[in-house]
């Protein structure tokens, strides 16, 4: 429970600290409700709705109301998908309305000393830090390789956990040696005619558990004709924390990004990850009020690019004969990658030029899978009953193949497969990894 | 903060409500009470005390009876879009939801008709018959939100209006829940029907005032076989206004005949990005329907009007695509206008067509006069203009100028032979106006039929009937 100092400290730093006049944006005309998951999957709950959440917003900044548990919970149930802006014609910013009231919330949460511990351990000392993300990961390695898995899974241990996790435990690729990570080399050079220096973003996930997919992502930029740089120094991008109310932890974490790609002199900096490409496409927004780094925050997202987004500016697609086995496929969007990136004609563009595959768009391929970050771990729940209803639609299209651009994503439409007990005759793959299976084939 | 004896009453309002409806289907959080404290209309909010959700006719025709009996006031609320507060619980009370009452029930294509639910949303009833040849063409432009029978209280028009007509014209039959706890059923899959008042229309429009739409059958046209979209381009208000007039003066009747000012065009481009010009002072979006040869001649023969008053550029529409494109962008010309200041408030004026140039060249005259940005944007075919005014209702001194000027705006509508509203409601917005309109006696006429179906004034008070009127010398120039 909230004490009455807690929830006037809260209210206090909401009329201090919201922008006013992004709350005053919204008109209310409700656009925006049929494009949220909340809303549609709580059978209409404004509650649960962009226009609900930011009247939520408003009403603790005027003092109408008072900041109470329902309140967190509404904005805890949010996806962020951001979704909603899309859709939004006066252009409301719900993204940033939601970080920052979750920020001021979370800074003066009281919290156990258990979880207190749990979050400095993850947002301060686990994912700054890439090195322990390396060491973690490493352990993951071993637990893998060592046959304990089976054990654990055999004991059922995994019981123990809310079946989701459990899930995700078993869909867990199979991750890479530390030294293998430790010895990738920073550069690699074009192949073919040279088009571009490429600054590659490795991301913390994406370069322990999905080290293979950044590998595929740097052999494709070489078969575009890209010089690879891998800037030394760069670290997680900060979602996690941005998302989870730690904004302070996430800007420091964005300044030494900026600092790691600064003189690379690459044309574009490159990410593999819709969930990391649209935090760092906004490190401008977040550092907008830092003069010392406003502007190298502004010249970084300027070269900003989604992979899918790179290789169609240099025609990879139409210079390179892509072929696989007949199959269908079709493609869930990143929602970050979509609705932040605005990157979604791209991936459809390269999968379309494989040849083999019949491309079958899925209905509702724009809306949130239920992975969003660390949602389907914080609200498994609700995450579930998305993911249950996106599967339907999968199921609908034939699909042998599920691509995605997002690591979230990708491990989510895995659980969705064992879910559904499709595995075996249903896969969900990266679209570099599946790219590169097409080039090679 | 309630007395002892509010306590106690609502205390007793819960049970009766929960014994109806079932606790799962009521909400009286805080959270929940203020999320539905609004609608789409600037300036208004008001807690209601308890949110619920009935899932038949007969639950809430059974609520109805029991806020009758403890005189608490009662709001319908579709999914709260509408522009003139009508959905704003001014006085507290209970918000009635339609989540429960969601249902197409039956499309008969003998009778072409639809029977829904008042919770469907508008859009679903269109994409279902469009699927099956047939057209319900009221179209406002939340048709993708709101509901259904949020619609017909509003009585609803849209960009369908000048040739197909507005709600009204669709509704054939409802069933609706009266404050006494009776169920009625009016009209009928009827063409022709003359048993007694038309009590069907006296429930269209009438604002969630008299009693709450349980069910309704729509009337469904075959769809046209085809239609083609053209924008033309001006530099002049008046000569947009004029190509209006013209059209139709022409025998023409086009099945959408939209007007869009600069600014709205900016602002709806902003957030399109379809490539609409910005560099011109107003367009017209005209769209005719039907078979093809009537359609080609038809808008060969706009094209050629609107060039001889003085349009400067006209283009078609190269595909169905791009045609649909402009409807949905126009759609959402009022929520891109926000975007441009905080507070957007706008209005509804309506004039007979062939008076469009003159309310266009007033409404930008006042503007000046009261040193205040107003765009407009609307359904200039049947002389129903948004003018819409940017402004930030943190700043009373132009508040004020802004109610003047509209005060202005409506006299003016009045005096070309217009209205206050032509589908946006009078609601709480113009209810201090509406004396304007229908004179005293008119309005004795209304205050009687309010009294005779809800005697205790529980149905959407503080709508419809002001407090107090405001005089019309009071503001006369």
């Amino acid at each position: 429970m909230m004490t009455e100092t807690e929830k006037k400290a809260i209210q206090n730093d909401f009329k201090e600290q919201m922008d006013y006049d992004e709350l005053l944006n919204c008109m209310r005309c409700g656009f925006c409700l049929p494009s949220c998951p909340t809303y549609i999957e709580t059978d209409q709950q404004e509650l649960y709705s962009p226009r609900g959440r930011i009247a939520l917003m408003k009403g603790i900044t005027d003092g109408v109301i008072e900041p109470d548990e329902e309140v967190t919970h509404s904005l805890d149930l949010c996806l962020g998908c951001r979704a909603c802006e899309t859709v939004c014609p006066s252009g409301v910013k719900y993204g940033h309305l939601l970080e920052d009231a979750r920020s001021i919330i979370q800074s003066h949460k009281k919290q156990s000393v258990p979880v207190k511990m749990l979050r400095r351990g993850i947002f301060d000392e686990l994912f700054p830090n890439q090195n322990r993300l390396e060491h973690v990961t490493s352990l993951l390695g071993f637990y893998q390789r060592s046959g304990l898995s089976k054990v654990v899974r055999k004991v059922g241990f995994m019981n123990l956990f809310p079946e989701s996790m459990a899930t995700m435990e078993r869909v867990l690729p199979e991750v890479p040696k530390r030294k293998e990570i430790r010895e990738r080399p920073r550069y690699f050079e074009h192949e073919g005619e040279r088009q571009a220096t490429c600054a590659m973003f490795t991301g913390c996930l994406m370069d322990t558990v999905f080290f293979t997919t950044n590998n595929a992502t740097i052999r494709l930029l070489q078969k575009a004709g890209c010089d690879v740089l891998v800037p030394e120094n760069q670290l997680c991008c900060g979602a996690l924390h941005g998302h989870n109310g730690e904004l302070e932890r996430a800007k420091q974490m964005a300044k030494q990004n900026i600092a790691a790609f600064e003189h690379s002199g690459a044309d574009y900096i490159v990410t593999n990850a819709g969930g990391c490409g649209a935090f760092l496409i906004e490190y401008d927004h977040l550092l907008a009020d830092d003069p010392e780094w406003a502007d190298r925050a502004k010249n970084f997202v300027s070269k900003l690019k989604d992979i899918s987004a790179v290789l169609v500016t240099l025609e990879f697609h139409k210079t390179h004969r892509l072929k696989l086995p007949q199959q269908t496929v079709t493609y869930q969007d990143s929602c970050h990658l979509r609705n932040v990136m605005h990157t979604y004609e791209e991936p459809r563009l390269l999968l379309q030029s494989i040849e083999g595959i019949h491309f079958e768009e899925m209905e509702g391929a724009n809306t949130c899978c239920g992975s969003a970050g660390d949602y389907n771990i914080v609200e498994p729940e609700m995450a579930m009953q998305i993911l249950d209803h996106k599967m339907e639609q999968v199921v609908k299209t034939d699909a042998k193949t599920i691509v995605t651009a997002n690591p979230g994503c990708l491990l989510e439409m895995k659980v969705g497969i064992e879910r559904k007990h499709r595995t075996g005759s249903m896969r969900a793959v990266h679209i570099v990894d599946l790219l590169l299976e097409a080039l090679d084939g | 903060m309630f007395s002892a004896n509010e306590k106690k009453k609502f205390g007793k309002l819960k049970k009766g409500l929960i014994d109806i409806v079932g606790s799962e289907n009521i909400d009286d959080s805080t959270s929940g009470r203020l999320v539905y404290s609004y609608d789409a209309t600037p300036n208004y909010q008001s807690l209601p005390d308890v949110i619920v959700a009935p899932g038949s006719a007969e639950e809430m025709a059974a609520v109805l009876k029991l806020c009758n009996d403890m005189e608490t006031p009662v709001y319908a609320r579709g999914s709260g879009t509408n522009l003139c507060a009508d959905t704003c619980p001014l006085k507290g009370g209970v918000v009635l939801l339609f989540k429960r009452m969601n249902q197409i029930l039956e499309l008969d294509k003998e009778n072409l008709t639809i029977t829904v639910q008042p919770g469907v949303i508008t859009k679903e009833i269109c994409d279902c018959v469009e699927a099956q040849g047939l057209f319900y063409p009221p179209d406002p432009g939340s048709m993708a939100i709101a509901t259904i029978g949020g619609n017909i209280s509003e009585n609803s028009g849209g960009l369908h209006g000048l040739k197909y007509g507005v709600t009204r014209d669709y509704v054939l039959a409802l069933q609706v829940a009266l404050p006494n706890g009776k169920l009625i059923r009016t009209g009928g899959k009827l063409t022709k029907d003359v048993a007694g008042y038309d009590l069907t229309r006296l429930f269209i429009g009438s604002e969630g005032t008299l009693g709450v739409i349980t069910e309704a059958t729509l009337k469904l046209i075959p769809k046209p076989e085809s239609q083609k979209t053209i924008l033309a381009l001006y530099q002049d208000l008046e000569a947009a206004g004029r190509s209006v007039s013209s059209i139709i003066a022409n025998k023409m009747i086009p099945a959408t005949l939209e007007f869009l000012d600069q600014d709205t065009l900016k602002a709806v481009e902003g957030f399109a990005h379809i490539g609409l010009p910005t560099n011109v002072q107003a367009i017209l979006l005209i769209v005719q329907d039907g078979p093809a040869e009537i359609v080609d001649r038809d808008i060969q023969r706009i094209a050629e009007i609107c060039r001889e008053q003085q349009a400067v550029d006209v283009q078609l529409a190269a595909s169905e695509e791009e045609a649909q494109k402009l409807a949905t962008a126009r759609r959402t010309a009022l929520s891109a206008l926000a975007r441009l200041k905080p507070t957007t408030i706008l209005e509804d004026a309506t004039v007979p067509r062939s008076e469009i140039a003159k309310m266009v060249r007033a409404i930008a005259d006042i503007a000046q006069k009261y040193d205040l940005r107003i765009s407009t944007f609307g359904h200039a075919g049947d002389g129903n203009l948004h003018p819409t005014c940017l402004t930030d209702a943190r700043n009373t001194e132009e508040m004020e100028r802004v109610e003047k000027a509209f005060a202005e705006i409506f006299e003016k509508a009045i005096e070309l032979g217009g209205t206050l509203t032509g589908e946006h409601g009078v609601g709480a917005t113009k209810a201090p106006y509406l004396k304007w309109k229908l004179g005293e006696a008119g309005l004795e006429v209304m205050r009687g039929i309010k009294q005779s179906i809800d005697p205790k004034g529980i149905m959407n008070p503080g709508k419809v009937f002001a407090d107090v009127s405001i005089e019309r010398e009071a503001t006369a120039k």
